[in-house]
This record gives C-alpha cells, structure tokens and sequence, in this order.
C-alpha cells in the first residue's frame, strides 16, 4: 500500500478560522489550506489553542468565527479520524476485541485488525487484556485504529505521547504511508516529526495572537 | 446493521465483564423490596396491597443505579467523540445503548421480580400482571434515563442529577405501571403504559445524541 493514491483530491481550507473554549479565544484568524498527501504541523506553547483547533476542525466543538471545510468530499462519508489525548481503549477487552469493535463501528475497509496491531508492534499481544497494556502500548493500540478503516483526514493531538523513540519514528512511518495514500494529515505535536518529504509539510504557529 | 449489533454486544460484553455491575442492580432491587416489610410490619393484607407500589419504585430505583454508567465511561476515555465520528449514525449508536441499558438493568430485575412478590406476599395473578407491566414500562423509564445521563453527561458529580431530571418524565410510568397491576381499568394502563415506552423509545435517542452533541461545546 505505498505509493498508490487511495483517497479522491481532497483540500482542507481555512478561512479567518479563529477558535476557542468558554468563549475566550485562542486563535484568531487561521488561513491554511491543506491538500491531499500533505501534512500541517501545528505548534505553539501549552495553551495555545492546539488541541482546540482540533476538536474544531473534527466538529466537535464550534469554530467562534470563520468556516473550515472539506473540498470535494461527498458529505455523506465519514473523512474524519481523530486521535485525542484520551484513547478510547476499554481496559475490560482484550487488544483484538477494541480494535475489532472500532473496525466494525467505522467501516472495515483498511487493513486486518491483525496486520495493523502487527504494523503498531503489538502483533503478539492481541490476546491481552488492554487494561494491562502499558501506557505507550496503549497509544499504540489508538494508532492502530487509524489504520483499520481509511478514512482521509487524520487529526492528531500529541500523537507521540508517551510513546518511545521507536514509536516515534513509527508516527512518522504512518504518516508518510498515510500522506503517500493522497491523506491529510493535521498534527499538533512537540516532537519532531521527521517525514521522508520535507515539502509535505507545513507548520502554523499557533499562541501569537497579536 | 451489523455496527448496531456491534454496539449492542459490545455494551453487554462490557456490563457482564464488569464483575458483578448487573448483580448490584438485582440485588439493590431485592434490598429495596425486602426491607419493606419489616418497615411495615407483617400485615400480609397491607403488604399485597402496596406491593404493586413496591414493585416499581424498587425497579425505578434500581435503573437510576445504571445510568451512570451509559454516557460516562466513554466520555472519560474519550469514546464518546470517536463514536460520534463513526460510521454508524450517533443517534443509532445512542438507540444501541440504551437497548443495552434496558436489556442490562431492567430486564434481570423483571427476572428477579419472582423473590419480591414471594417477599411482599403477592398473589398469582398480580405477579403476572406485575411482569407485564414492567415489561411494558421498563423501556420508557432506561429511554428517558437516556436523555437525563446525556444531559448530564459533561457535568462532573452529573449521576446525581440525572434523577431529579428525569423524575417528573417518570411519573406517568409509575402511575400507569402500578395502574396496570391493580387499577380498575388495568387493560387501558397497559396501552398507556405501552404508548409512553414507544413514544420514549423513538424519541430518546435523537434527543441524547442532540444532548451528548452540544454537551462537549
């Protein structure tokens, strides 16, 4: 699955995008624009609206001001995997049976449970109980849902939480197969993210508002 | 169709690997009826009197225990926001749970009702209507406990809430529950009682989704 456009041209636009909680902005004004097989980096201090913009732009909370959108998407499919601070794993279920359930609930139509715990490095503990993953273990069972149902967009907040300097490089894979495939990618991370193509990326500097 | 069965399995796998969620809630129902008589004291006439009283005010009690854990524990682990991206639509997702919920905390309590009406010295006819009553009104009362655990799902300390929400909404089920096992025109309760669970049931679930959807704003 390198290499091959999976996802129709698609385009993230921003326009005078700004976002905030309880009514107190944290960004004002964003313009970006993300098209397909690119990726946005966005950074900034703790505080300075990156998790925000997220949950913004996955719908969860209301922009203050401005409209985002996806360009020629069919609004109708699901284009949207948002990974959080929380990992949404039920420790009472074994590995395979969290991923399964969220294989099933959002369209199986990436790669096998089986093959994605595998490419997370959990290959050999699909049998286990999550609740006794340990907490990188845990964020890697997250990653692996990402990869189980495609879905063009990809929201991560603090992806490499957690995760060993292994894990790092294993984002960075992901994101360059997922980038490869034609998918955007919008990421809020302290880390360097090292990516094959440093012209797949761009950066927004979350925090300044003047 | 086979997300919502996914949903509904992996709700009850859930509550059956909590170890011992469902039996709290039968035992509770137990609790709340066993101790009636000796609050009372051994009138057998009085007891079979009140007893269909009894009956839904401990099976009332005994759902309220369960709502806490219908919205909260997926939005503590973040579930909630990934299931609201799912391809399944929200407002199904939400119509599973609560399928779930009923089939978790109401239905072993109808189970059970067999000891309560052995404790409160009920008779054979009464049981039987009291089952079909709280087979009939079970579903409205988890369905507008839906909505009560959706509104309060963002507040912290939100389970307690919940009830005083959802109390008014569950009067008439309780008026025409008991109405169905003793009243003069047992028959019309039971429509009644059978109209309120389907009205509850097809409105709650876009009404928790809605509620979930603006909770997080």
């Amino acid at each position: 699955m390198t290499g091959r456009q999976v996802f129709p041209p698609l385009t993230l636009r921003a326009e005078g995008l700004s976002c905030g909680r309880g009514g107190m902005a944290l960004s004002q004004d964003l313009v970006f624009s993300v098209p397909s097989g690119q990726c946005l980096l966005l950074r900034g201090a703790n505080g300075a609206g990156k998790s925000t913009l997220l949950l913004t732009l996955a719908r969860i909370i209301r922009p203050l001001s401005g409209s985002f959108g996806i360009d020629g998407a069919d609004e109708d499919m699901p284009l949207i995997h948002y990974c959080g601070h929380r990992n949404a794993i039920k420790p009472r279920l074994s590995v395979c049976e969290n991923l399964d359930f969220w294989r099933t609930m959002n369209g199986a139509n990436g790669v096998s449970s089986q093959a994605a715990l595998a490419r997370v490095g959990l290959g050999h503990l699909g049998d286990l109980d999550a609740g006794f993953l340990s907490a990188g273990q845990t964020r890697r069972l997250a990653l692996a849902r990402l990869l189980v149902s495609l879905r063009p967009l990809w929201l991560l907040d603090e992806p490499t939480a957690a995760l060993d300097v292994d894990g790092h490089a294993l984002v960075g894979q992901l994101i360059d197969t997922h980038l490869a495939m034609g998918g955007m990618v919008v990421a809020a991370t302290h880390d360097p993210i090292s990516l094959s193509k440093a012209e797949q990326v761009q950066t927004l500097q979350l925090g300044a508002v003047s | 169709m086979n997300a919502f069965v996914r949903m509904l399995t992996h709700e009850l796998r859930l509550a059956l690997r909590g170890g011992g969620d469902v039996l709290t809630l039968v035992l509770f129902f137990v609790i709340v009826g066993a101790i009636v008589p000796f609050a009372i004291g051994p009138d057998q006439a009085l007891l079979a009197r009140i007893a269909p009283g009894i009956v839904w005010i401990a099976a009332f009690l005994a759902m309220l225990l369960g709502l806490e854990r219908l919205f909260r524990p997926d939005y503590e682990d973040g579930s909630l926001i990934l299931l609201r991206h799912a391809a399944l639509p929200f407002s199904l997702t939400v119509a599973a749970k609560i399928a779930a919920h009923w089939l978790v905390s109401a239905l072993p309590l109808i189970i059970a009702s067999p000891i309560l009406a052995m404790l409160l010295a009920m008779d054979g006819e009464a049981f039987w209507r009291s089952i079909l009553s709280l087979l009939l009104g079970t579903p409205a009362l988890a369905a507008f406990g839906a909505v009560g655990a959706a509104v309060t799902v963002s507040i912290r300390r939100g389970g307690l809430i919940a009830p005083i929400l959802i109390a008014p909404l569950s009067i008439p089920v309780l008026i025409f529950g008991v109405g169905a096992i003793t009243g003069q025109q047992a028959q019309a309760a039971m429509l009644f009682l059978a109209a309120l669970s389907l009205m509850a049931l097809a409105l709650a679930p876009f009404a928790a989704a809605l509620a979930i959807s603006s909770a997080e704003d």
